[in-house]
């Protein structure tokens, strides 16, 4: 599997030969293996130009751009060289048939808020009495079955999420988070949940790249607008498992404090320091293997997704119908 | 219907799901080692000799000796009848082109090793009939059904199929 590159220095990208390298301000050179790239992160000011965007677009390297903030900005993402007329036809048919996207939609759903339900079950085994939320998310997520349309399947999700992170000061064993707030970040849990969530949804796009599904056609997102839609659907399947547990650790543990946080009038916005640390402990997460049962085979968490988007291809052609990844071990 | 290229006879006598997903553009590129290793072969191995040469869209095929031989380089470290079935078929198309070819030759430069190929009547007969097949597979619009098989182990279809 290809490297990702994650660059936090000021500096100049930029192709030498057959090589892409960096050059810091202070004249501190790194190539990064052009062979092997298959990502590459940019969070600090960088400047480039087109012939590097070219042989990036050549090597089929997807580049992630991130603002001073932290904020996802956008991808560089390469002209398409993985196109399936064929699939692209019958994505639009699953979606465009109602019922059979709405079937999609729950089991993404279904796998997502399973996922949620085994975060909360193993912190319930370590001393954190969550048997209230689990009870309350074990039933919202019975009540998805019976949906009938997308936004009552949202609304419910929004339930469900809504009990989950109402748990999370159980978790932390201290008052952290009040209420989620997306933009801006108010707090020090929401703004790492808003920094994850894009990393998250960045390492989908890479996978789904990787195949000849469409990102702008989704199932239980609305398709296309602004964002790569279908990130979203199959990322609502891993927050639990990559994100999620990954902030629970990172706060116990006291890796990310509150000193970790800039405040700027009343946002919360992480410092470089901190965002190496989540990139590291992000990275080491995307590496972690387990043995999969289906297929006999050692598979990264990244490969997981993956494996999802081989699923929805698998439905789209007919083949087999989807079901959501659950964590099994 | 499309016209029938030599990598088709090869998926074949591969794996009929291979030829299927292949031919819908359901590649894997990503996945695959073996592209830029046959790339590095074909652009290390007999670059003298070659004369790389494309007839209407199906053919691609190195001549030697003034068009009595045909050549064919193999990335693969094995020896494999669909890479002889590949060949065949070529030497099929030029016969019914009115190119009559001496042989074909098999060439796996990793195992330092040269096969000979002749085409005989049985194998037109045959030939005929594999077409019939890929096209009617082609046809299908879902691809065949997945029996397990040794090869896919190494396939790189493996967990689009497994899954
Ligand atoms: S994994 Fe097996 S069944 Fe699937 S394409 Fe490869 S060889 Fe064929």
């Amino acid at each position: 599997m290809g490297e990702t590159f994650y660059i936090f220095k000021d500096g100049e990208l930029r192709r030498k030969d057959n090589n892409i390298i960096i050059e810091s301000l202070e004249g501190e050179k790194k190539n990064l293996k052009a062979e092997v790239a298959e990502e590459i992160y940019l969070f600090g000011e960088i400047s480039m130009n087109t012939k590097l965007l070219n042989y990036l677009s050549q090597l089929k390297i997807i580049l992630h751009v991130f603002n001073y903030y932290g904020f996802y900005s956008g991808s560089f993402y390469p002209r398409e060289s993985n196109v399936s007329g064929y699939l692209l036809v019958n994505q639009v048919r699953k979606y465009d048939n109602s019922e059979e996207r709405l079937r999609i939609a729950k089991e993404i759903l279904k796998a997502a808020s399973y996922n949620i339900y085994r975060n909360l079950r193993y912190y319930n085994g370590r001393g954190t009495d969550l048997a209230n939320p689990m009870r309350e998310i074990q039933s919202l997520t019975n009540r998805l079955d019976l949906c009938t349309s997308i936004s009552e399947l949202m609304g419910t999700e929004g339930n469900i999420r809504k009990t989950y992170y109402s748990s999370w000061n159980l978790i932390f064993k201290e008052e952290l988070f009040d209420k989620r707030v997306k933009r801006p970040p108010d707090n020090m849990v929401n703004s790492l949940l808003s920094f994850t969530n894009s990393l998250i949804y960045t390492t989908v796009l890479s996978e789904i790249y990787k195949t000849q599904l469409n990102p702008t056609i989704s199932f239980l997102h609305q398709p296309g607008a602004k964002r790569f839609s279908l990130c979203l659907d199959i990322a609502e399947i891993f927050k639990p498992l990559i994100g999620e547990r990954m902030i629970f650790s990172l706060i116990n543990k006291n890796q990310i404090t509150e000193d970790d946080f800039d405040r700027d009038s009343n946002c919360l916005y992480l410092k470089d320091s901190a965002k190496r640390t989540i990139l590291m402990e992000y990275d080491k997460r995307l590496k972690r293997t387990i043995l999969h049962r289906d297929l006999g085979r050692e598979v990264s968490y990244k490969y997981l997704i993956r494996l999802e988007c081989y699923k929805l291809i698998k439905d789209i052609i007919g083949e087999k119908e989807y079901s959501g990844f659950k964590i099994w071990w | 219907m499309k016209k029938i290229t030599g990598m088709m006879i090869y998926y074949y006598f591969v794996c009929h799901r291979k030829l299927w997903f292949f031919n819908n553009d359901l590649t894997m590129e990503h996945n695959s080692e073996l592209v830029s290793i046959g790339k590095l072969i074909d652009e290390t191995s007999y670059s003298r000799e070659k004369k790389n040469i494309l007839i209407e869209e199906n053919i691609n095929i190195d001549f030697i000796k003034d068009w009595k031989v045909i050549h064919e380089v193999k990335k693969s470290r094995k020896i494999e009848k669909a890479s002889e079935w590949q060949l065949k078929y070529y030497l099929f198309l030029l016969k019914e082109k009115g190119i009559e070819i001496e042989k074909g030759i098999l060439d796996y430069p990793l195992l330092r090793k040269r096969e000979e190929v002749f085409l005989s009547d049985e194998d037109i007969n045959k030939l005929k009939e594999v077409i019939k097949s890929i096209e009617e597979i082609l046809g299908e619009k879902r691809p065949p059904q997945m029996t397990k098989k040794q090869i896919c182990n190494k396939c790189a279809y493996y967990e689009l199929c497994h899954i």
